[in-house]
């Protein structure tokens, strides 16, 4: 069930179809043994998600994620009381009259009024993957409260009593980085900078994820967006960039990149206006060489 | 990295593996990267799951539980280098005393820092305190090198607050807009009864501030000041975009993004290809306009721009796109840093242009004028 070692991390993540490297599996083999979240930085489309997509998979434990946004708050990412029921329920003990108030109160706070969010979900669920995802884009406030839940990982809720986990969940943390997250929340957490893999470890990425790309067409995509990485784009394509275009071309019955192609398709791999001249511009020069 | 190598095996006189590791830490923290106490500890634990003989994976446990940001992370690659030795993973026999003495953060000159008896204390402390605030007000394209240093670290005393807005959010508070969801929560936790209103009201955001920097010849003497004025800025909280404004437009906010104002200006001093250049004022902020400003970048925002207008030739396009930022923004200050000279006159074609359109029209030659110019921010 566990992993016993980081090779062994690299192993079985990578059999479900999820390279990583090194570090990579080092880190999430200690934070996995630590008990600790694993805080994952990097440039989107860098695989961050998908990590603890794989580790739910290879754990065989059930994924449970938390979107966060502006204005998330506790009862978007805890816990909620079941309004509408309560009131049915209350007027229904009306209705068949002759209730011991305290008995009724009693009886509203009971767990089937209590809507589990992601958060109590994967207390309750425990073991689970609990994975935060772009926790930059929540309020700094939020990140204050999530830091006392992964601490001790337990809710208190004033009416009900609290909640613990069994067997605290893995926690995977997802940053794009549009704002520095609080050094409190940080120091909980094993910290992870993503980098885009290098062009070996992208192509063997594109063949597991895309096996049907012909091997020839898959080296040429990876170079070109290689390539592009270092170009100045304002949005430099990520793997799930890659893994896009090479699916487009190979949709199109493309055997080998030519100009044509590659400008039909440049949709797939950048989403600005500005940056798709640019790889026009670039492709015609790589392409030509 | 090496491969595989011990600290377990080693030959030499066997030091505790715990106090090897905690010297790197107090080594890494000499170094800028602030390692705490806890983080120590969990580097240990860390290392000891990893396996101590594993060099690589006891690197990678330290940059997993050492680092919070990227910046941490080349930090804790270059003391790594300089403290364990490549080939062995051992520490190095010499190491550089770990206690490397912290940046002095005193914006005394050296000279009036020593040598001084206890009697004359209050005096001197008067005196620099003087000297401080002269250096406040004095022009910054007066200023020595000298001085310039030090007043590069009284930017730290300048108060940054946000300008804010209203957001979307509704907020608990005590009077407002009715808050129905509170106001039942609060009803049944009383069986029903409807004791109390709850109410609620918009909330308060930081507002974005786009700063645009000409970093033209004419400019050159407060570029620095200038930068370091916009990385204050960008790291005291609400959103702050940089751009410098030269022949061309460059994006500047990531290259101010680190924490440490030298890193960042010298980040900053790379990015633009064309610093001390000509101006096109007009051509670069369409340019930015464009490309930024319209797409939401300056939507709500407070645009800054820096300069002191100097135009060649035809005003008429910079009043054209001037209009346009102003139509887009919130609200436009232009800092001019010859405004606060005696006997300044606005009769640049270019600052006569650009005058309808702004909102506020600043002085900006000293750290003193900063001070001013961030309250007019924070209050646009």
């Amino acid at each position: 069930m566990e992993f016993r070692s980081a090779a062994d991390v690299a192993t079985r993540l990578g059999e479900t179809g999820y390279l990583c490297d090194d570090a990579l599996a080092t880190v999430t083999f200690l934070a996995l043994g630590m008990r600790r979240p694993l805080l994952l930085e990097g440039e989107p489309g860098t695989g961050k998600t998908a990590l603890a997509e794989a580790i739910a998979q290879t754990l065989d434990l059930p994924l449970i994620r938390l979107q966060c946004y502006e204005g998330i708050d506790a009862t978007q990412a805890l816990y909620d009381w079941d309004f509408p029921r309560q009131i049915l329920h209350l007027r229904a003990l009306e209705a068949s009259g002759g209730v011991d108030a305290e008995q009724a109160e009693k009886s509203l706070y009971d767990e089937r009024f209590l809507l589990a969010r992601p958060v109590l979900a994967a207390l309750r669920q425990a073991p689970a993957v609990l994975l935060v995802d772009e926790v930059d884009r929540a309020d700094d406030e939020f990140e204050a409260f999530l830091l006392e839940v992964l601490s001790t990982y337990q809710v208190s809720i004033p009416e009900f009593g609290t909640v613990t986990a069994e067997t605290p969940p893995v926690v995977l943390l997802t940053s794009n980085r549009t704002r520095e997250l609080h050094d409190a929340l940080k120091r909980r957490c094993l910290y992870h900078w993503i980098d885009h893999p290098g062009l070996e470890r992208e192509i063997e990425i594109v063949r597991s994820r895309a096996p049907e790309v012909s091997a020839a067409l898959n080296r040429q995509v990876v170079t070109v967006v290689q390539t592009l990485r270092d170009a100045d784009l304002q949005k430099p394509p990520g793997v799930a960039e890659t893994l896009d275009w090479a699916r487009a071309l190979h949709l199109l019955g493309v055997a080998a990149l030519d100009l044509e192609s590659a400008a039909a398709t440049v949709g797939a791999l950048v989403k600005y206006r500005e940056d798709a001249e640019k790889v026009r511009h670039a492709l015609d020069r790589l392409l030509t060489a | 990295m090496t491969e595989l190598s011990a600290f377990a095996d080693a030959t030499r006189p066997a030091r505790p593996g715990e106090e090897i590791l905690l010297g790197f830490t107090v080594a890494l923290r000499a170094a800028g990267v602030a390692v705490t106490h806890d983080r120590a500890q969990a580097y240990l634990e860390a290392v000891a799951l990893a396996g101590i003989a594993n060099a690589r994976a006891a690197y990678y446990a330290g940059r997993a539980t050492l680092c919070g940001s990227p910046a941490d992370l080349e930090r804790y690659d270059q003391v790594y280098e300089a403290y364990f030795d490549p080939r062995a993973g051992l520490p190095r026999r010499r190491q550089a005393p770990p206690g490397v003495p912290t940046a002095s953060t005193s914006i005394l000159p050296e000279s009036e820092a020593g040598g001084a008896g206890e009697a004359d204390d209050e005096e001197i402390v008067r005196a620099r305190a003087s000297a401080a605030e002269v250096l406040r007000q004095r022009d910054i394209a007066t200023l020595t090198a000298n001085e310039k240093a030090r007043l590069a670290e009284m930017f730290a005393t300048l108060s940054v607050r946000p300008p804010l807005r209203r957001s979307g959010r509704l907020r608990p508070w005590h009077r407002g807009s009715l808050d129905a969801s509170r106001t039942l929560r609060a009803s049944l936790r009383r069986m029903g009864e409807p004791a109390r209103l709850e109410f609620r009201r918009r909330a308060l955001r930081a507002r974005p501030v786009v700063l645009l920097v000409d970093v033209s010849g004419s400019m050159s003497s407060y570029a620095d000041a200038l930068l370091r004025l916009a990385h204050r800025l960008g790291t005291s909280g609400g959103p702050v975009e940089t751009f410098a404004l030269g022949t061309r437009l460059t994006r500047l906010t990531r290259a101010l993004a680190a924490r440490d104002a030298e890193r960042a200006l010298i980040a900053a001093g790379e990015t633009v290809p064309d610093w001390s250049g000509g101006t096109r004022l007009g051509e670069t902020l369409q340019a930015f306009v464009d490309r930024w400003g319209r797409r939401g970048l300056a939507r709500g925002a407070v645009v800054v721009v820096f300069s002191d207008g100097w135009e060649r030739g035809d005003a008429s396009l910079l009043a054209e796109q001037m209009a346009r930022l102003h139509r887009i923004a919130h609200s436009v200050v232009w800092v001019n840093p010859h405004r606060g000279k005696a006997n300044y006159e606005p009769v640049q074609l270019g600052i006569r242009a650009v005058l309808p359109h702004v909102d506020a029209f600043v002085a900006g030659h000293s750290l003193a004028a900063f001070a001013e110019l961030l309250d007019v921010i924070s209050r646009a």
